[in-house]
């Protein structure tokens, strides 16, 4: 391995010389997902000794980056080169004999095997046929010394902490001797001291010359570790940047913002006419919240009001959608309904309440794929009613001839199974699932998420129109241009509790930005 | 210690059921039942340590009891009507079981069929295959037949380990060895905790799952020599549902149904327990033998919801620090 | 998971038809009927007949299977209420007789629903349980011996006939028949099918993932307790060694026979019986041709072989490609 001789440790000064081939270079990077691209020409560059920070929001294509670099996933073109050498790994195990290894953040070691076997599965040391035990646990264990890890390598991996099992996984990759670790959130569910321990490790590999490319949704973390930082949104590069020279609000703006380009073509003026929410408001969560899941909260919604969840991922976001919908059953705080008090302990709770909510996990959690358009469109209506009172045959072709017409779902054919309509016809199908229960209060999360183009306009001005009706929505979107055309009000959220409130004039994007990125307290300090 | 409880909660519950039988019937003490006890269940316990590597692998194997009448009706067959010498007729025949297991092993990792279904067919195959062989009881008079069943060792006391039952304590030694101290012994570990997992980590997922199922389908049909052996005939119904029996026998021996966790010494006494239930139903002489079926079920819900309880603590400890770290 | 349009049970019919004509070709009687006593008689109405266990075994398993579940406890829990049937139909009135076979079906089917939806245990370690402990609770019931009994009214049950027809040949269709009713009249089906199909998405539509899952276990123990007054009618005593024997299999190939996947979701009824139905003929069949019934298994086997390969996920994931590719 060369490395470089002027490699300095401290984060902020490691520059290597400009003229050695990067430890890697990927040019032009493009994948498409059944036509819809979800990466276009990506270029990152990785250079020796450096801690690399690659940021997006949800859906920006940071992982479809990690999956087509290390070969997880057959890359469509572009280039990927080793110290200047081309390589086309055809799996994890090819890129990992190359080099690259990679620790996602579901550890993908095996919780049931001991630390030791974790570290040396399929490489221990044997003696007659056999595993020489003892011998695999002393090198295991010197192994972890070097990442400041004593501990009983003869346990099993899973009765350690995620934080341990990242090391673990990393010892593993480092003693297979690759050169470049891709860390895809590894801080996620670490506390700080873990974090500080994860650091000093990165920072001691660093110095050995290794290259880390770090992905993670905490920005005191990117600005306490990477020397610089590569931002995707939508699957496109917006721009690398040495992390010293890049505020933090610029920053966010590269995450959130639209494109320079586009920024200012379209900046919606909001409807003066439009009615301010009575104050007070119907449905009142008081002091709402789940001990370790989200911090409580106050939400008051008016009925014909949009409020906006904003924030970055991993904000609370998410799980303030799954509490206000009961999905998580919150432990503290009360709801009201205008002015009766009301239980929220089940999804079922909130349906009978008039609740609807449309979950950022399409297909996993929200689509029942197999299912006809037809079935998904009742599927709500017909649960709330109970099995025993069955909507006729008749009115089920009705509802969804009805929504199939209003939402323009296409195919306009109600009996074809909804797993294979385009992601924006499900999201179509999936609202009049809903709309069809004639909800009071709709929590759409991400609803425009891995939607074309055409489609995704076609919701925004649906919801524009369904908060005229009376419907009250809670939206959550990392798309701040879109919350401020029809958001009344932004609710802004970090580490997991909400830290500001926006009304009014103060909705725009320029204050949605600043109330995120006004100075936290230092998660990794 | 966690890992051990469930084998420990074993030990203590046969010991416990030993030491009931033994005040009841001091005869329990003698050696001679202790080694009538290997040797009627040494066939049930060979199958077990085959089904010990299938279930720790996340997969199971219904076909073992098949296999087991399978080999029976053959070596009835190969040694009485076709001539064949005894010890080719077992060669033959274990090679005829390994690469029935193999295949079956393809298929499951070829077609990502489900195990439970794959084997349920090498199930009706095997057994048929024995239906149309013979469906008489047939029995074996060579000679070797009968020079085993007189060799054993004699134990102080009385007692007689017979070949099968020692073929039975070798098996769960080797097995025991291949299981705990092999790559191969950690891989099936390894693929039992997550297959995908064990792939990105460089182990060969497809090798694995087709040597165990053919390690499984070996055991069966040593079983069936043993079984052969042991009743000195060949008959298409033999072990008719042992695969139950076997299932049993190891999940009561602390191993998860779900893969991943499991000791070998878990599976012997999980066999001993079963061969201790049938063992004082027939020294108690009045009660019938359904009740092993019944105390059996009874013992699997209980290691079942153990087994459950315990997963689910474990999970709420992982979560409670996964929930600490989110915490700002 | 497939995303073929719902079957319409072509493959089915068609497998069904060839078997028949099959049989046809190797007895030439096999479509003869014959009216005896008020009953018909006949190699094709013994098709139907025989298959009456199966086929009711498979109207349960197939709800089960669509919840994505299997219940390997139907056996048993045949042997269990032909046993109470058998020992209680000389002493006791013909409906309570009929009351305490199916009280236990109802019963092993809450203790499996309650196993898999409340306690989580997999579906098959759940009812593996009962497999192995029903059988000994139907030996404890007989103590152990072939229980006979006289009784014309639990008889009827096997071998009766209504308007020329057996009894249990009539009982499926109605079984069928109210089981249709039910499922698809209520909405029960497809309630069923979005929890098998995605079952966190079905709860967050705010389906009762819980209860609909206890309730398609309760129905397959009711099912299969009505298989067992049927099997014990038709013999005229309960066998608790026999009765049942690995009919589980016999009912999870014709639900596998009819379509459905083992990963839950779609099902069809009348496919399930046809399944059934489909077994049974090949069995006749075997048996006409005079072939020994030993064939059956490994005929079985290659089924079981040939629909899995037809339903692998690997074949399927092809499919879906080759079509994607055209389209």
């Amino acid at each position: 391995m060369s490395l470089p001789p002027t490699m300095s440790l401290s984060p902020t000064d490691a520059v290597p010389p400009i003229d050695a081939a990067p430890l890697l270079a990927v040019r032009g990077l493009s994948k498409s997902f059944a036509g819809f691209p979800a990466l276009a020409g990506i270029d990152v560059t990785l250079r020796h000794g450096e801690i690399h920070a690659l940021l997006g929001e949800n859906g920006a294509g940071k992982s479809t980056f990690i999956k087509a670099v290390t070969g997880v996933i057959a890359r469509d073109a572009g280039t990927v080169a080793l110290e200047g050498a081309e390589i086309a790994p055809r799996s994890a195990q090819e890129a990992l004999q190359a080099g690259i290894a990679t620790v996602y953040q579901e550890v993908s070691l095996l919780p049931n095997l001991s630390v030791a076997q974790n570290l040396f599965l399929g490489r221990q040391p044997m003696r007659f046929g056999l595993v020489r035990e003892g011998e695999m646990r002393r090198r295991a264990a010197a192994l972890l010394r070097d990442f400041d890890l004593d501990i009983d390598v003869g346990a099993p991996l899973g009765d350690y902490s995620v934080a341990v099992q990242h090391l673990v996984a990393i010892a593993r990759a480092v003693d297979m001797s690759a050169r470049i670790l891709i860390l895809d959130e590894p801080t996620a569910s670490l506390d700080a001291h873990e974090v500080e321990i994860l650091f000093r490790v990165m920072r001691g590999l660093a110095g050995r010359g290794l290259g880390i490319l770090f992905v993670t949704h905490f920005l005191d973390q990117v600005y306490a570790i990477s020397d610089r930082i590569t931002v995707l949104r939508n699957g496109r590069l917006v721009g690398e940047r040495e992390t010293a020279a890049l505020p933090r609000m610029e920053l966010i703006r590269m995450m959130l913002g639209r494109e320079l380009s586009e920024a200012t073509s379209e900046h919606p003026a909001k409807d003066a006419a439009e009615t301010a929410p009575e104050a007070g408001g119907a449905i009142r969560f008081e002091g709402f919240g789940k001990a370790g899941y989200v911090a409580p909260f106050d939400l008051a919604l008016a009925s014909g009001e949009v409020v906006g969840l904003a924030g970055l991922l991993g904000s609370g976001r998410t799980e303030t959608a799954r509490l206000l919908f009961g999905a998580e059953a919150a432990d503290s705080g009360r709801l009201t309904i205008d002015g009766r008090s009301v239980r929220l302990a089940s999804p079922r709770d909130a349906i009978a309440q008039g609740f609807g909510y449309c979950p950022e996990e399409r297909k996993t959690e929200g689509i029942v794929a197999e299912l006809t358009v037809r079935e998904n469109i009742v599927l709500a209506v017909q649960a709330r009613r109970g099995a025993l009172h069955p909507l006729s045959r008749r009115e089920q072709d009705e509802i969804a001839r009805r929504f199939i017409t209003m939402l323009d779902i296409r195919p306009p054919d109600p009996e074809r199974p909804i797993g294979l309509l385009s992601g924006g016809n499900q999201q179509k199908a999936l609202l009049a699932r809903w709309l069809a229960t004639q909800p009071r209060l709709l929590i759409l999360d991400e609803p425009t998420r891995g939607i074309d183009v055409g489609a995704h306009a076609e919701i925004i001005r649906l919801i524009r129109q369904l908060c005229t009706e009376g419907l009250t929505l809670v939206v959550i979107s990392s798309e701040l241009e879109e919350i401020v055309s029809y958001a009344d009000r932004v609710v802004v959220m970090r580490d997991r509790r909400q830290i500001a409130t926006l009304e009014g004039e103060a909705v725009n994007v320029t204050a949605i930005l600043q109330a995120i990125a006004a100075d936290a307290a230092p998660l990794a300090a | 210690m966690t890992r051990y409880l469930p084998v420990i909660v074993t030990a203590a519950v046969f010991a416990l059921g030993y030491a009931v039988c033994a005040l009841q019937f001091p005869a329990f003490l003698s050696t001679r039942v202790i080694a009538d006890l290997l040797t009627d269940n040494a066939f049930l316990g060979i199958l077990a340590v085959g089904m010990t590597f299938v279930i720790i692998s996340g997969g199971i194997d219904l076909s073992v009891g098949s296999v087991v009448g399978f080999t029976t009706v053959f070596l009835a067959l190969a040694i009485g009507t076709w001539n064949i010498p005894p010890l080719l007729a077992f060669m033959l025949v274990l090679l005829v079981a390994t690469l029935f297991g193999a295949t079956m092993g393809a298929l499951i990792q070829g077609f990502e069929m489900p195990p439970f279904i794959v084997t349920l067919a090498g199930m009706f195959l095997a057994r048929g295959a024995s239906f149309l062989l013979s469906t008489e009881s047939i029995p074996v008079t060579a000679p070797l037949y009968g020079a085993i069943s007189d060799f054993a060792l004699r134990l102080p006391g009385g007692g007689r380990l017979s070949v099968v039952g020692l073929i039975m304590l070798a098996v769960f030694l080797a097995g025991g060895i291949l299981l705990h101290l092999t790559r191969f012994g950690t891989n099936v570990y390894a693929l039992g905790g997550n297959r995908v997992s064990t792939g990105l980590m460089g182990i060969s997922v497809g090798r694995h799952t087709v040597a165990i199922y053919a390690l499984s389908s070996f055991l069966a049909g040593l079983s069936g020599i043993v079984f052969s052996l042991y009743t000195s005939s060949g008959y298409s119904l033999s072990a008719v549902g042992v695969e139950l029996d076997t299932i049993a026998a190891v999940v009561i021996g602390g191993t998860l149904l779900t893969g991943g966790y499991g000791f070998m010494a878990g599976t012997f006494l999980g066999v001993l327990m079963q061969g201790l239930i049938q063992t004082y139903i027939n020294f108690d002489g009045t009660l019938s033998s359904w009740w092993t079926k019944i105390v059996t079920g009874v013992l699997l819900f209980a290691f079942i919801a153990f087994q459950q309880a315990t997963l689910a603590l474990a999970r709420r400890s992982v979560r409670g620090t996964a929930a600490k770290g989110t915490t700002p | 998971m497939s995303l073929t349009l719902p079957r319409k049970g072509l493959p089915q019919i068609s497998a069904f038809i060839i078997v028949l004509l099959i049989n046809f070709a190797v007895s030439p009687q096999f479509f003869d009927l014959r009216l005896q006593d008020g009953r018909l008689f006949g190699s094709l109405i013994d098709v139907f007949n025989r298959g009456a266990p199966v086929a009711l075994l498979s109207l349960g398993m197939v709800l089960v299977v669509a919840t994505r579940g299997i219940d390997l406890s139907v056996g048993a829990v045949m042997a269990i209420s032909g046993a109470l049937a058998a020992t209680l139909a000389d002493t006791q009135p013909l409906p309570v007789v009929l009351l305490a076979a199916l009280g236990a079906g109802l019963l092993c089917g809450l203790w499996n629903g309650i196993l898999v939806a409340v306690l989580r245990i997999q579906p098959i370690v759940a009812t593996l349980i009962l497999m192995v402990a029903g059988r000994g609770v139907a030996q404890l019931i007989t103590e152990g011996r072939i229980v006979t009994f006289t009784s014309p009214g639990l008889a009827w049950f096997g071998g009766g006939s209504i308007l020329g027809l057996p009894v249990p040949v009539v009982l499926t269709a109605s079984v069928l028949a109210v089981a249709a009713l039910v499922v698809r009249g209520s909405a029960l089906g497809l309630l069923i099918e979005a929890t098998g199909a995605n079952a966190r998405a079905s709860a967050l539509a705010g389906i009762e993932t819980r209860m609909t899952t206890i309730a398609v276990y309760v129905w397959s123990g009711f099912c299969a307790s009505l298989a067992g007054i049927v099997a014990a009618a038709d013999i005229l005593g309960a066998d608790a060694n026999n009765a049942g024997l690995w009919l589980e299999l016999d009912a999870i190939l014709a639900v596998v026979i009819a379509g459905s996947s083992l990963l839950g979701g779609r099902f069809s009824l009348a496919l399930a019986v046809l399944g059934a139905l489909i077994i049974q003929a090949m069995n006749t069949g075997i048996l006409l041709a005079g072939f020994r019934p030993e064939f059956n298994l490994v005929v079985k086997a290659v089924v079981v072989l040939v629909v899995l390969l037809a339903q692998s996920p690997r074949l399927s994931g092809l499919g879906v490609l080759l079509a994607r590719r055209s389209a």
